[in-house]
């Protein structure tokens, strides 16, 4: 009996079910990331207040807690009929984005003080000196933290599987619920884990080198 | 390097603009803020009868036995998840290979599955056996989900605590062995010491996340704090009303203030650590935060980790 | 400074959190008040001396109490209100059987299981039994045992109360249709007969909370448990009244304790004999507008 062969669709399936959602919600919580990172370090007092609000609330809340959220309040608020990879989306997407926004925010930070004086001397704004000088040259120290992240938003995104998205946990329980032994399943689900999280951290790593050259 | 190196002090022109994105930005939040309570309001969700739920002895009597399950959960896991990550930090850096290896491919493979996941893989497991390992009732799942959190958040401290272990300078090892010291010896009284002080900030977010996975027992039907929301939310009707809002806010506060109390606790050992004239850096309470439930061996090493703040 | 501002912030905040949830508040029942009042909860007579050869009731006597799986979210089958307390006829049929069996209502202990755990937590015998809307098939025989049916639903629809297109399951074509993660109705209605599109939830109570959100267009599952949620929103849901399967229940035991599945067959036909089983049915489901129908006695045995 080999769970991995004889339900290779449904091993597809959650496989690929399991990296759109990553993909989505990566790309949300990179874009939100990067721009609530610049609100807390811009000059206005009540953004940079929102900025830390968003950051302290997202990362305190369990993410369980987020899809409860975005499954049952964001529908209230928007209009109803959003369908639950989207809404699966918004629930890991902005809860990562709080843990971006932190990497960004002390990757600005290691960027040389001369190089932020060095652009103001040379009357650039604020968004000016963020978006040519520093952001630029934070991406080198903010690329390990992200890799990490974006292996955890991976895991992460197995919540999603318990409201109504396919993907490997759904099959998972999916499998374990027909009476096929657990430890097969699981050792399986855990090699597909283990392929996205290598890749990942493969392509990161690849784009730490390239910076590297660019030094 | 503050933020304030970013910009300018503002001149009169720069105030004048600041202020006006200043009163745009509070305009845009609130709006945004507005709406969500308009909506919020027209789907009756607001009404106060709905709120007056959360005044009534039964629902926080549910809601308290909730917050002690969590941390009666939480207790347990952390220390547990401590003293298997000292156990798998020491394995790791071990000088016998075998030992290494098991340590190493340990920490990968429950780093690398979603805890949620080992948690469900766990409870299938334990109830397949529970008579020959002695459980009873509630037990099986609430080791099912002390087990889980152990296993992965002790594969994520030990990385924790190596990184630290390698932040430790050579000298202090050398120097130990010249003076005759074991290898036992050593990792106990030089290094693990020095490990835990420089990571104790970074120790303690992880128990934050340790804390906030508590409530991924969801999943086997356990009976924390946010399955017992849940239940309520979904049972409890007023005029044909659901209450999932109120329980919902009421958890999110109760977790927000839990895990704030926990990680300002980390920023003030942080602080402390940095005052004290000991000469251990201390690590960012930011870092492990940043890192997210998991921490990868490479931001261990790369991220400015124990650098010494001093030169600030 | 900030910090320090935060952690005081944050510790008076978890201090009033406790005093608030500790101290008191109103007594008596949040919610809607009349409904677990409103259902009926009978007492039944505790059988002294049970001598079954079975390896489940044995070490049930052993611990001194039976551990019966339920479901926490049917209003009028079963039901658990925010004081604890549980309702409904699977209730009913539970303690009716656990009386049969030797243990006295303090002897026996709930346990809530979700659909989606279920045959997990039964085949590895977390809980004795389970009397949970819990149809018999093929499928699930292969890993339970089944006592009953002893009683039969059928799949329906749950619609919104101004609902006009869905009037039966042949107008679902394109529509939403939420229910449970590998229920049977959800397995029908997305064949192409049908030709719905599913959402899948962890309960049949997150289903109906879409359905009100506007999430869904319907949520399908046995009529039974459908009829207990409109009873709950008579405002805002109604029931469609066009059963599209049969779905015979049965109480869900460890596959092999085949003397326990005799003994609780024996249970329910006396229960039904003796009138306790109308009677619990009239005040439970009856109330949500379901019509008595006396199950065939005796009981099948496979």
């Amino acid at each position: 009996m080999n769970v991995l062969l004889d339900h290779l669709p449904e091993f597809r399936d959650g496989f690929l079910g399991t990296l759109a959602l990553t993909a989505a919600s990566a790309a949300l919580a990179l874009i939100l990331g990067v721009l609530i990172a610049g609100f807390r370090v811009s000059p206005v007092p009540p953004l940079r207040a929102f900025g830390t609000a968003w950051v302290t609330l997202l990362r305190n809340t369990p993410l369980t807690l987020l899809f409860l959220v975005a499954f049952f309040v964001v529908p209230l608020i928007l209009f109803p009929g959003v369908s639950p990879f989207v809404l699966a989306t918004l629930a890991l997407g902005f809860y990562t984005s709080s843990f971006v926004c932190e990497a960004v925010r002390s990757g600005i930070s290691t960027v040389p003080l001369g190089q932020a004086e060095a652009a103001r001397s040379i009357g650039m704004t604020f968004m000016q000196t963020l978006r040519m000088i520093v952001l630029p040259q934070a991406t080198r120290t903010v690329i390990p933290p992200l890799s990490s992240i974006f292996i955890a938003l991976t895991k992460n995104s197995a919540i999603a599987g318990a409201f109504s998205n396919t993907e490997l946990f759904n099959v998972s329980k999916l499998l374990s619920d027909k009476g096929f032994a657990i430890g097969w399943i699981f050792l399986w689900i855990a090699l597909a884990y283990l392929v996205i999280t290598f890749t990942i951290s493969g392509i990161f790593r690849l784009l730490e080198r390239r910076l590297e050259v660019a030094r | 390097m503050t933020a304030s190196v970013l910009y300018d002090a503002p001149g009169p022109k720069a105030k004048v603009r600041n202020r006006l994105y200043a009163v745009g930005g509070s305009l845009a939040i609130l709006a945004l803020l507005v709406f969500a309570v308009l909506r919020l309001d027209a789907k009756g969700q607001l009404n106060p009868e709905l709120w007056d739920i959360l005044n009534y002895a039964n629902v926080r009597t549910n809601i308290l036995n909730g917050v002690l399950t969590t941390l009666q959960v939480f207790a347990v896991a952390a220390v547990l998840s401590l003293v298997l990550g000292v156990l798998l930090a020491v394995g790791r850096l071990s000088d016998h290979k075998p030992i290494r290896w098991l340590a190493t491919g340990f920490i990968e493979l429950f780093r690398a599955i979603p805890l949620l996941i080992t948690i469900y893989a766990l409870w299938v497991l334990f109830l397949s056996y529970q008579s020959e390992l002695g459980f009873t009732g509630e037990g099986t799942q609430f080791w099912a989900l002390v087990i889980g959190l152990t296993v992965y958040n002790g594969s994520v401290q030990a990385e924790v605590l190596r990184a630290g272990i390698n932040s430790v300078s050579k000298g202090q090892r050398e120097a130990a062995y010249a003076i005759g010291m074991r290898k036992t010896q050593v990792m106990t009284t030089i290094l693990m010491p020095q490990a835990i002080r420089a990571m104790l900030p970074t120790i303690i977010s992880q128990l934050v996340v340790t804390l906030k996975d508590t409530s991924l027992g969801f999943v086997i039907t356990y009976e924390e704090l946010l399955y017992t929301l849940r239940l309520m939310a979904q049972n409890t009707t007023i005029n044909e009303q659901d209450t999932y809002l109120p329980l919902i806010v009421a958890g999110g506060v109760i977790y927000v203030a839990m895990c704030l109390a926990l990680s300002s606790l980390a920023t003030w050992i942080e602080r402390r650590g940095r005052r004290a004239k000991t000469g251990i850096a201390v690590a960012e309470a930011g870092q492990a935060l940043t890192a997210g439930d998991a921490m990868a061996p490479i931001d261990g090493a790369t991220t400015p980790g124990p650098v010494d703040k001093t030169k600030e | 400074m900030r910090m320090r501002k935060t952690a005081t912030a944050a510790t008076v905040v978890l201090a009033l959190a406790a005093t608030a949830t500790a101290c008191g508040g109103k007594s008596g029942s949040a919610g809607d008040k009349p409904k677990s009042e409103k259902v009926f909860s009978g007492d039944y007579k505790v059988a002294k001396d049970v001598k079954i050869d079975s390896p489940t009731l044995k070490k049930a006597q052993q611990r001194g109490k039976i551990i019966i799986g339920a479901k926490a979210d049917q209003p009028f089958l079963g039901f658990q209100d925010s004081d604890g307390k549980r309702t409904g006829f699977d209730i009913e049929i539970a303690k009716m059987v656990a009386a049969d069996l030797g243990f006295s209502p303090k002897q026996v202990e709930f346990k809530t299981v979700d659909s989606n755990v279920r045959e997990t937590s039964i085949s590895k015998g977390q809980v004795d039994y389970y009397v949970g809307t819990y149809t018999i098939n093929d499928e699930r025989k292969k890993q339970v045992g089944f006592a009953g049916p002893y009683m039969t639903a059928g799949a329906d629809l749950l619609v919104r109360k101004d609902e006009k297109a869905i009037t039966g399951p042949d107008k679902v074509k394109g529509k939403k249709v939420c229910s449970i993660v590998g229920s049977t109705p959800l397995q029908e209605i997305k064949k192409a007969k049908y030709g719905a599109e599913t959402t899948e939830l962890g309960k049949y109570s997150d289903c109906v909370k879409s359905l009100l959100d506007g999430q869904v267009d319907a949520v399908t599952t046995d009529d039974a448990i459908l009829k207990g949620y409109a009873a709950e929103r008579p405002s805002k849901l109604k029931v469609v009244g066009k059963p599209f399967t049969e779905e015979p229940y049965g109480i869900g035991m460890n596959k092999n304790d085949k003397a326990l599945r005799e003994a609780i067959s024996k249970a329910v036909e006396a229960h039904i004999k003796n009138g306790d089983y109308k009677k619990a049915y009239e005040g439970t489901l009856g109330k949500s507008g379901s019509a008595y129908e006396e199950p065939k006695t005796p009981l099948p045995r496979y």
